[in-house]
Formats: structure tokens, sequence, C-alpha cells
């Protein structure tokens, strides 16, 4: 067990260094307009090579990064070119806010994804066309409109919740959940009509195992065999495809938090590179590198807890 | 013991109350037969033409993106050609028919650019990630295991990254440019069509075709081409519409957040625009998500629809616990079963085809066990033994329907009784062993404790009662450590001792019947021979009836009292044992019997009596 779990640690150590490394180097090429963005109208040549040196822009790219990656191993993410805030705890900050929408959307959609999964897969008939319909709406709507037209109906006409805007939790609980229902009904919509047609897909294949057959003839009861045996194999893949998901709503996030302003990684991101301010666009690819990693960890730490075959290898 | 009327014609009426399946006629089933059972195969794009659903979104894109190939023609304005007087301008203002936005650009003629902008934002992204895609899993499918390893490494790393995120990154180096931005999400999407093609081509590449073809001299490159190209061409086609839908979906995701140029007309930028005046002039917005939504829900229902014309439609659920389905049988034509153990008259079993016909696969079969009796039920496979086998235990697949007969066990008609009905039966009065030993365990329970489940399921005895039954039965079926494979998982044990953990299932709550459906088949010869003395030491031990259902007369010979063989759904010559072996009627059992008489020199004299089990492998 020790060793699997340092073989997947390090496997995200190397992702992290491959990731951010093809990021500074993609970067390197772009110093240069960074440079004269920040000097703005007094850009002469000599100036923008002054400033450059100054940065250290103008050295090998292998030991910039080396610089910072030994500055970021001691925590130390620098500041950023505009605002000469420190990198680190703005991100962290930043992250705590999309993660406070990403976490219960996808805690939502585990729920009803694996009810509706199990549901549809169990009943069959008319039970599973409604599930597949809704799956379905869920799929051809893009996310933008949903988010744009639940504004339009719950904050415009209706006025029932914040067209915009964050209040942090520790400040106004009951202000943090109205500002997050939005953008979490969003993701969750989104979430339910990938994860739901994958727990169906799957249980309908468990329980056409011959495993299931043979329990049937002992005597097992219907539900021990639905929920006891075929949904815990069927959650192995599940699993897997929830961890997608959860890269896919930080992606997904993006947009949402641009139309509900909410002040979090995304925004953070998109500001950043839109002011070319590298050092923050490094922190916010290392803390995404790390969290992938983590959410990638925990999948297969789980994985190992639901299927015994995985533990031995 | 009755001579088996399996000649007769099948002359009841049958109506199946299913609604799903139609009605079938004796002459459509013998169609059916005539036509080898299966469907003639349908053209793809004649299927397609039949699916109103591809017809309409098909219809639906065809007319939207010929609009936007036509837009220098129809636009009345250019993309951002702005009138200060039109600021704002309501839907219907001559020359405005939709409005103008907040710049006072035409609304129409913008939505017509931006249709052209989102298609080329579809080829390209779409067309990186094919190309990326099918290079990358051919060469990874079809070369060593080295070069597979590095390409699915690369390819997984592209995965766990948000890409909606790097590419926002990525700004600074693309400048927002939407093609260049759309090129780098092409690579993006690349690792779902690498995987769908490796996984294709390694299927493939085991087939025997490419081999034939390697071995009759056609280079790698003509291989690959010609054969693995014709297979992937299907799941690419579908994920190519999925993949144009979320290239457009993303591109208009970018240009809502403002990434890239001002001036590129695109349904995201309108979205935006539209949002941000969603207090003055509340339509503006909608235009635009109206054909964005169209185009991607297009899409997405395209894609399904081709799905279906390609694979073919997914097995569906039904009601877990509902019990076999059964057809109205006309109780008055059926022949009562002998009142013995299990008496089975006339069983009929249908499979529906894709056309909604049923075809019989078993048709008509009696059989009779009495109390403590060995029953051989001989066959090729395919010949219906299993399904005859599954009814008893009431666990046919969730397609097949029984379209007549009676199965009576003591006395009690099986045939229409549901899940929980059947359940007090299941374990204590009818057992069962299966063919693969291995598939038939849970993978994530260990072993003892599925037994110990099953146990107290049929019995509703304490966990440590049922655990010590369980462990004595594991030693009983000659396992060496009872204790450490009651605490193993299925993967850790081999199959010759799964099939003893199973036995030990099947007999641990004392069955009156057990039903081994080809016990040794799956197994190595030397085990073989010690699975078939430890079922009959059992079924001596615990004076069960067995049926034991195989297509190896070697199997039969000296366990069975008496032999049922089997063919093409029909019992075909029925007997006690050493009848069967010394004078078999059925030209069909002369084969069958003469296929092991070839194999090795088996002796002529009555088996039954044989004291050694030589020869039975």
């Amino acid at each position: 067990m020790i060793t699997y779990i340092a073989k997947r640690l390090g496997t995200g150590v190397i992702l992290a260094l491959l990731v951010t490394f093809i990021t500074f180097l993609l970067l390197s090429t772009s110093f240069g307009d960074v440079a004269r963005t920040i000097l703005g109208q007094s850009a002469t040549p000599e100036n923008t090579a002054a400033l450059m040196t100054a940065k250290g822009w103008d050295r090998p790219v292998i030991v910039q990064y080396g610089d910072w990656l030994l500055s970021a191993l001691r925590g130390d993410f620098g500041t950023s070119v505009y605002t000469s805030l420190p990198v680190g705890p703005s991100v962290v900050q930043r992250l705590l806010v999309t993660l406070s929408i990403i976490v219960p959307a996808l805690l939502i959609t585990a729920v009803i994804s694996t009810m509706l999964g199990v549901w549809a897969a169990t009943r069959g008939g008319v039970v599973d066309r409604i599930a597949q319909g809704i799956s379905l709406i869920g799929y051809i709507v893009p996310g933008l409109l949903l988010a744009i037209g639940l504004v339009v109906i719950f904050a415009v006409q209706l006025k029932l919740l914040p067209a915009t805007g964050y209040t942090p939790l520790a400040d106004d609980p009951a202000a943090w959940i109205r500002s997050i229902t939005i953008p979490v009904i969003v993701l969750t919509i989104g979430g339910v009509a990938n994860m739901s047609a994958q727990v169906r897909g799957r249980m309908i294949d468990e329980l056409r195992r011959d495993y299931v057959r043979t329990l049937r003839t002992r005597g097992v009861s219907s539900t021990s065999i639905v929920v006891k045996h075929a949904l815990r194999n069927a959650g192995s893949p599940a699993l897997t495809v929830m961890s997608l998901e959860f890269i896919q709503m930080f992606g997904a996030a993006l947009i949402i938090e641009n139309v509900f302003a909410l002040p979090g990684y995304g925004s953070f991101a998109f500001n950043a590179s839109l002011q070319g301010d590298i050092p923050v666009i490094l922190g916010i690819t290392a803390f995404g590198v790390a969290l992938v990693t983590i959410v990638n960890l925990t999948t297969d730490l789980l994985n190992g807890w639901l299927n015994p075959k995985a533990r031995d290898h | 013991m009755a001579q088996p009327e399996s000649e007769r014609p099948l002359t009841r009426r049958i109506e199946p109350v299913t609604k799903s399946v139609t009605a079938p006629s004796t002459s459509s089933i013998a169609v059916a037969r005539a036509n080898g059972g299966a469907t003639p195969r349908t053209p793809l794009w004649k299927k397609l033409l039949r699916d109103p659903q591809a017809v309409v979104t098909t219809g639906i894109l065809v007319v939207i993106f010929a609009l936007g190939l036509l837009t220098p023609l129809i636009a009345p304005h250019g993309p951002n050609e702005s009138v200060l007087s039109m600021v704002n301008a309501p839907p219907g203002t001559p020359g405005y028919p939709l409005g103008a936005d907040e710049s006072g650009r035409d609304i129409f003629s913008r939505l017509l650019h931006s249709i052209n902008t989102a298609a080329i934002s579809a080829i390209l992204g779409t067309g990186v990630a094919l190309i990326v895609g099918i290079t990358a899993g051919l060469i990874g499918g079809y070369f060593g295991r080295a070069t597979r390893a590095t390409t699915e490494w690369i390819f997984s790393l592209i995965m766990t990254f948000p890409g909606l995120l790097l590419l926002i990154i990525l700004m600074p180096v693309t400048g927002g440019d939407y093609r260049a931005t759309m090129l780098i999400f092409g690579v993006l999407l690349a690792p779902g069509i690498y995987r769908i093609v490796r996984n294709l081509v390694l299927g493939v590449k085991n087939e025997l075709y490419v081999d034939a073809a390697r071995v009759s001299g056609v280079g790698t490159l003509r291989i690959l081409g010609r054969h693995v190209l014709t297979v992937v061409r299907g799941p690419i086609i579908i994920a190519a519409a999925f993949m144009v839908g979320s290239t457009i979906a993303v591109q208009s995701g970018l240009a809502f957040l403002g990434v890239g140029s001002l001036e590129i007309p695109s349904f995201g930028a309108m979205i935006s625009s539209g949002f941000r005046n969603l207090y003055i002039a509340p339509t503006q917005f909608l235009w635009p998500s109206l054909l964005l939504g169209l185009i991607t829900a297009s899409l997405v229902l395209l894609g399904n629809s081709l799905r279906d014309a390609f694979e073919g439609s997914k097995p569906k659920p039904s009601k877990v616990g509902a019990g076999q389905r059964v057809a109205e049988i006309d109780a008055e034509t059926l022949a009562v079963p002998p009142a013995v153990l299990l008496g089975v008259r006339g069983l009929a079993i249908a499979y529906p085809t894709p056309s909604g016909d049923l075809i019989e696969v078993v048709k008509g079969v009696d059989l009779d066990i009495a109390r403590g009796e060995v029953l051989g039920l001989v066959g090729e496979s395919g010949s219906g033994k299993s399904q005859t086998a599954f009814a008893t235990l009431g666990v046919l697949p969730n397609e097949a329907v029984i379209t007549g007969g009676s199965i009576l066990f003591e006395g009690r008609e099986l045939i229409g009784l549901s899940d929980a009905q059947m359940r007090p039966l299941r374990g204590k009065a009818i057992a069962y062993i299966p063919q693969e030993p291995m598939s038939n365990l849970d993978p994530s329970y260990r072993v003892g404790s599925q037994l110990v489940e099953g146990v107290r399921s049929a019995l509703g005895i304490s966990k440590k009662e049922a655990k010590s039954r369980v462990l004595a039965l594991l030693e009983r079926c000659g396992i060496a450590d009872p204790a450490r494979t009651f605490d193993s998982y299925p993967h850790q044990i081999s199959g010759g001792m799964a099939q003893r953990v199973l036995i030990a299932g099947a007999v641990a709550s004392r069955p009156k019947l057990l039903i081994a459906d080809e016990p040794t088949t799956a197994l190595d010869v030397t085990v073989q021979a010690e699975i078939l003395d430890l079922l009959r030491d059992l079924q001596s031990e615990l004076d069960m009836a067995v049926l034991i259902v195989t297509h190896n007369f070697g199997v039969v010979a000296d366990l069975c009292d008496r032999i049922a063989v089997m063919r093409q759904g029909r019992i075909v010559e029925t007997g006690l044992a050493a009848q069967i072996f010394g004078d078999p009627q059925h030209e069909y059992t002369r084969t069958l019997l003469g296929a092991i008489l070839d194999e090795s020199s088996y002796r002529t004299d009555p088996p039954v009596t044989a004291p050694t089990q030589g020869g039975q492998a």
C-alpha cells in the first residue's frame, strides 16, 4: 500500500514539474511583450532591455525555471508584477472561493447521479427514459447558456437570489449559500448529465455479470445485489469519471466565475493572463497541478479501497 | 419413463404479453429461422435516413452552416459596422430585423458572421484532435509495448489538466487569437480520439485477418490503412460530432470571457454584450444564445443518432426482481408433468431479434428428475441446455421470454413466479454451480463473506453459524487451508479452487436439487476429475438430485443415472445411462458418442458400473 501511494505521488511530482516547465517555456517567448506592456508609453528598446535584466528574464530559460522552482519549493512564488502582492497567499485565497463552488457541486452531483443512475438501471421502462431525458438536457444546453438563463430567471425576473457577487462563508453563512446557489446548480446540471449516464451504463453492465446470477441462485436479496454488489463494482470506474468531472468543473468554473463576478481562481487566472503577470500565471499553474495531483491520488486511494484487485498492483 | 415428445411440431398458440415484443406467429419464427436468425445488414445512410432525429438535426445544421457560407451575399451589414443612431435599436427596425447592439451594430448580420467563426473553430479544433489522436492511436495501438507506454503517458498527462484553464494561461502566447487557441484546444481533445483508435487497433491487431495480411507480405502501412481505418471509422465519426459541439461551445465561452480580438464576431462575444445590456435590451442575448443552443443541441442529438446507427442499441435495463418474462401460455394444451422432484414439460424459451421477432432457442423440452437421481443433459453448445437450466433456476437473462411449458418443482409451478417468490426456493431447494468459476465470484468481496451471505439468505442462521458451516464445507470440498481461502479475494485463488468454493456455496444450504452447468469445462484436465469425484461424493452424502449440463459424454459417463441428449432446442433421446451408452437410438447421440470413442479408447461396457474414473477427460 505504501509503495502504491509513493508511486502515485511520484507520478504527480513528475506531472507537476513537466507542466510548470512547459508553461514556463511557452510563456518565456512573451517576456519581451510583457516588459513592454509594463513600461507602457516609456518602452524604448533600451528601457525594455534594462527591465528584462532587472527581472532576470534575459537569462537562459532553464536557469530561470530552476530559480523559480527552488523558491517555489520553499513556498515563495514571487510577487505580482503589477500589484507587488505575494503570489502564494493570493492564489490560495482565490482557490478557496472556487473550491467552495466546486466541492458542493461535486458532492451533489455524486449523490444525484448515483441515485438517478441506479434507479434507471434497475427500474427500466419509463423511469429509464426519464433519467436519460434529464441527462440529455444537461448535455445539449451549454453551461454558459444555463448560467445566463438561471440568472435571468432567478435573479433578474424573480429577484430570489443575488445575480452576482460573493460573500465568504465566515462573514455570513446564509449570504454565502445564496451567492453560490446558482453557480452550484449550473455546475451540478452539467455534472449530473455526464455522471448519471455513466453510473447507469456501469450498473447495467454489472447487473448482467455472471456473479450476479450466481448470487441470485443462492437466494441473496435484490437489494443486496444492487446496492452491496453491483454498485460497489460499478463504483470504481464511476470514481474515475468523477475525478475527470472535478477537473472539468475547474475549467467550467472559469466561465461561471465571470458570469457571476466571483473573485475565484479562474477569474484570477484570466486577469493575470490578460495582463501578462508572469509570476501569478506560474503560481496559478503550480497550484492547479498540485490540486490535480491531490484529486488523482485521492481517486486512486478510494479505488484501492473499493477494488481489491487495484490494491495488489 | 415416458418417451419424450420432442419431435412434435410447435402448434400451441403463443401470445406474449410483453408490450415491447411483437407477437410472433409460428410462421414468423419459421421465417426468422430460415434467415438463420440474422437480419440483413442495412446500409448506414439508410438507417440514418429512417431516423427522424438524424434527419432533423442534419437539416438544421446544414441550413445554419449554409447561411454562414452565404453571409457575404445575404448579410445586410458588416460585422463591425456600427451606426450611432442605431444603438440598441429594437427588433423590427428597418434594415435591422433583430435590432442593433450597444454599439449600433446589426445583430442579424453579426449572427451570420458568427456562424462562420464557429465553423472555423470547429474545423480547426476537431481537425487537430483527429489528426493528432488518430496518428498517435495508430502508432500506440499498432507498435509494441514501449511505444504504447510512451503515448499512453503523454495523453494521460494532457487529460489531467483543466483544458480551459490552460487555454487562458497560454493567452500571452497565443495573443488570444481564436484560431491559435482552437489549435491548442484540438490537442487537448486528442486523448479521447487516441483512446478510441488505440483500443480498436489493439482489437483488430489481434484478429486473424491482420495476421493473415502480414503473413501474405502486405506492408505495415497498408495494413493500417486498409483494415484498421475501416474499423475505426464509425466511432471516430461519432466522436467528431460531439467534438464539433464542444469546440464551438468552448470558443463561445472564451469569447464570452473576452479572450481575443473584439473585432471577431462570435456567439460568445454577442452573448456577453447582450448580457451586459440585459436591463436595457433584454432580448439581445437571446438570439445568439438560441442559435448557439440550437447548434450544440443538434450536434449532440446527431451524435446520439450516429451512435445508434453505427453501434446498434446498447443493452437496456429492466426491472430488477421482476422475475422471468413469460408469454401467455394456453394451460389446457399443456401436458402435466408427473409428480417427481422436478418435472419439465414442453418448456419453450425465445429471444427477440433486433427487428422484434422472437426466435425460439428451446423448443419444447421435457425432463424428469426424481429425488436423489443424477440426470445428465448432454448436447453441443447452443443447443439450449444452459437456457433450460437457467429457466429452472428462474435466472434467465432479461431479454428471454418463456413462450410455453411448465416447470413443476415438488408439485409447485415455477413459471410465472416473481423473484421474491423464487427466493425461498433458491439455495435451499434448488442450487447452482456455474461454468466459469472466476467470473461467478464477486471480485470486490472476500470469498468467505460471499458464501456466508448466501447461506444466511437461504437459511436465516446467525453469522457465526454460517461461518462455521462455510468453513467446514470448504474443507469438505477439498480446500487445504479453509480459513485462508475464506479470507482471500477471488483474484487471489486459482480456477480449480474457485470452482470448489462455488460448489461449497451451492451445497451449503443442503439443496434438494443441484444444477451444475458445465461444472468442469473451464478447468484443467487433472482438476476436472477431482471436481467430478467431489460432486459424486457430495451427491451421495447429501442425497441430492443433480442435473448436470455438459457437452461432454465423458463427464456424465460414470456420474449419471440417466441421460437426456439435447440438440437445437429439443430433447432427441432420453434413457438410462447404460442404455444410451450401450444402444444409442438417435443418430446424433451416436455422433456424440463417436466423438469420445475417437478421442480415447472408451470401454463399451456400461460405464455406470465402472469403478475407476479413467478416460473422463
